[in-house]
């Protein structure tokens, strides 16, 4: 027998074990085209069938030049942001036991998330293209230009990041697939209590009053502005404070549930 | 519980180190009500392969996750590689492998991103993780099928992928959870091979739990034998075999004439112990084959039928048997 190896180990610090899950992350995001593609589909889907079954009736009940194309963009782009995110493929880490082999090591606890994030982050950028392209195709513009339209992709990135704290969470917590899957449904209320089909000044009720407090009502005046109105600071301003604050709940709940899963209870 | 201090100190002289690289001083593992793991003490030598021996559910994993860092224990203390596995868990991360019981593998990684990814984690330099990665692949010996989705791979693929993955940082201290576990035979003498091959190329300590006891037998340089959450023996395999006796002497008898047998035999001289397992009367002998007839005739004597009496050489299961009163594998009382 010799006598032992030097180990060759050593802590790698966050930035390299950030950039090493999220490079793991977004090459699993590219494989994972199945989990994506249905993920665009659908809100290409609702942008064409809400426009040509609804387009006729709302511009026809609201003052001339109402322009329910626009109206309808950010609506399609929302849909096409929410709930994407690795929280499925975090489960299965969990049960096949990939997680353990990742916290065998040094790597520092919170990339595992983060570097999951910054995956998610790329794929929301990427799926909102097509998205603001069969807008642009079908005849919308937007009155703040290219720039405007930059602005308008941050802002669906930030919300699409923002939710992915509550699939996070659910992963995390339980472990569970199914709960994830049923993760999407935590978007409804946001996605249909809000303005997704008519202007706020004309929502009356309880509805009204739902809107009034959800979220996702301020991200989609903020993103209407850019479209329809030209530069409106105080409605981009609160867009991007309505992410911060969903964002700053959905990740302190996961953020937690990681705590959880990896503390060594 | 058997303990063998003087061959344990021989063991580790032989060794050529006297610090150990694991120690547990009364660790207990709870869930709920549930003991999993009920005081177990341990010290393992640098450079030494100690079998951690039981049967399922006898807390052998649960022991190796709280000294991985990957389970707290509910009470007691654990160091490895000099360093306690609570409070500084992170050296002791940087210091070991682990291949957990199920292989921990991302099936839609190949082969190759799961070593590399496992090289990055550990901050090992790009040149580093390329010659690591050479030669590992040695031992993973899959050819090309290395670039290809673990999810193609067989399940012995899987589990030397996952044994490589635990070396890719050259760790001081190896851990195997039942690594040959589901096994095909030449997949099994392949990891064998590799295990002695670490332990002997490299001074890597090996702490290595497994439900075979020809696994313990062949590999380990000590044993500790565990049931239910504790350990109930410890020592070299040669050691704890003979403390049975040179020779187990095996009688068959109605289950009806067994305890009536084992008296009838107590006036037989020169046994060393008698058990009654079912039908089977398992006697430990200093000399079998001079044992062999007074055992014949004193059943006889008895009137008692003996339906086979057979003679071989103790096992790790009559170890077992003879701490726990049951055994680990049921033909091996055949």
């Amino acid at each position: 027998m010799t006598a032992s190896t030097p180990a060759l180990a050593r802590r790698a610090g966050f930035s390299h074990d950030l950039v090493s899950v999220a490079r793991r992350a977004l090459r699993l995001s590219i494989r994972d085209k199945e989990a994506i593609i249905p993920g665009l589909m659908v809100p290409l889907f609702f942008l064409i069938v809400n426009i040509g079954s609804l387009q006729t009736f709302v511009e026809g009940n609201l003052p001339p030049g109402f322009d329910f194309k626009g109206f309808q963009l950010p609506v399609s782009l929302i849909f096409a942001v929410t709930g994407i995110s690795r929280a499925g493929s975090l489960v299965i880490d969990i049960q096949d036991g990939y997680l353990d082999r990742l916290l065998l090591t040094p790597v520092n606890r919170a990339t595992l998330l983060l570097g999951c994030m910054v995956a998610d982050f790329a794929v929301v950028a990427v799926l909102a293209i097509p998205v603001l392209i069969l807008g642009l195709a079908i005849g919308i513009s937007f009155e703040t230009g290219i720039v405007g339209m930059l602005v308008f992709i941050a802002l669906a990135v930030s919300w699409g990041l923002a939710f992915t704290g509550f699939p996070y969470a659910i992963a995390l917590k339980t472990g569970n697939p199914i709960a994830v899957n049923n993760a999407f449904l935590l978007f409804f209320p946001f996605a249909f209590l809000t303005t997704a089909y008519v202007p706020q000044e004309q929502m009356t009720g309880w509805l009204a009053t739902a809107a009034d407090y959800n979220p996702v009502t301020y991200l989609l005046a903020g993103m209407r502005s850019l479209i329809l109105e030209g530069w409106n600071s105080s409605a981009l301003g609160q867009a991007f404070l309505a992410s911060a604050i969903v964002g700053a709940i959905s990740f302190t709940l996961a953020f937690t549930a990681l705590r959880g899963r990896v503390h060594q209870k | 519980m058997l303990n063998f201090e003087k061959t344990h100190r021989k063991t580790a002289d032989s060794l050529g180190s006297m610090t150990p690289a694991i120690t547990a001083q009364n660790l207990v593992r709870s869930f709920g009500d549930n003991v999993a793991v009920n005081g177990v003490n341990l010290s393992i030598n640098k450079g030494e392969i100690y079998g951690f021996l039981g049967p399922n559910g006898a807390g052998k994993s649960t022991t190796v996750r709280m000294l991985t860092t990957l389970l707290n224990p509910t009470s007691g203390t654990a160091s490895v590689a000099g360093f306690d596995v609570v409070n500084d868990t992170e050296n002791v991360r940087l210091r070991i492998g682990v291949a957990l019981q199920d292989a921990a593998l991302d099936l839609k990684q190949t082969g190759r991103e799961i070593l590399d990814m496992q090289g990055r984690l550990y901050g090992l330099t790009a040149a580093n993780r390329q010659q690591r990665i050479e030669h590992l692949l040695e031992l993973v010996n899959i050819g090309s099928a290395i670039d290809d989705l673990v999810s193609t791979y067989s399940g012995g693929m899987k589990r030397r992928l996952d044994l490589a993955a635990s070396l890719v940082h050259q760790p001081e201290v190896l851990f195997l959870d039942e690594p040959t576990t589901g096994l095909d035979p030449v997949s099994r003498a392949a990891v064998w091979a590799e295990v002695r091959k670490l332990n002997e190329d490299m001074g890597m300590t090996i702490f290595l739990t497994t439900q075979y006891l020809e696994e313990a037998d062949e590999l380990a340089h000590r044993v500790g034998i565990i049931a239910k959450g504790r350990i109930v023996a410890e020592g070299t395999p040669t050691d704890l075999k003979r403390s049975i006796g040179a020779d187990v002497i095996i009688a068959k008898v109605s289950e009806s004439d067994a305890v009536r047998a084992a008296t009838a035999l107590q006036s037989v001289s020169g046994l060393d112990h008698v058990e009654v397992k079912g039908e089977s009367i398992v006697i430990g002998v200093t000399n079998g084959g001079a044992a062999l007839s007074p055992i014949a005739v004193a059943l006889s004597t008895a009137g008692i039928t003996v339906n086979e009496l057979t003679m071989r050489t103790p096992t790790l299961d009559d170890v077992f048997l003879e701490t726990t009163g049951t055994r680990m594998q049921q033909e091996d009382a055949q």
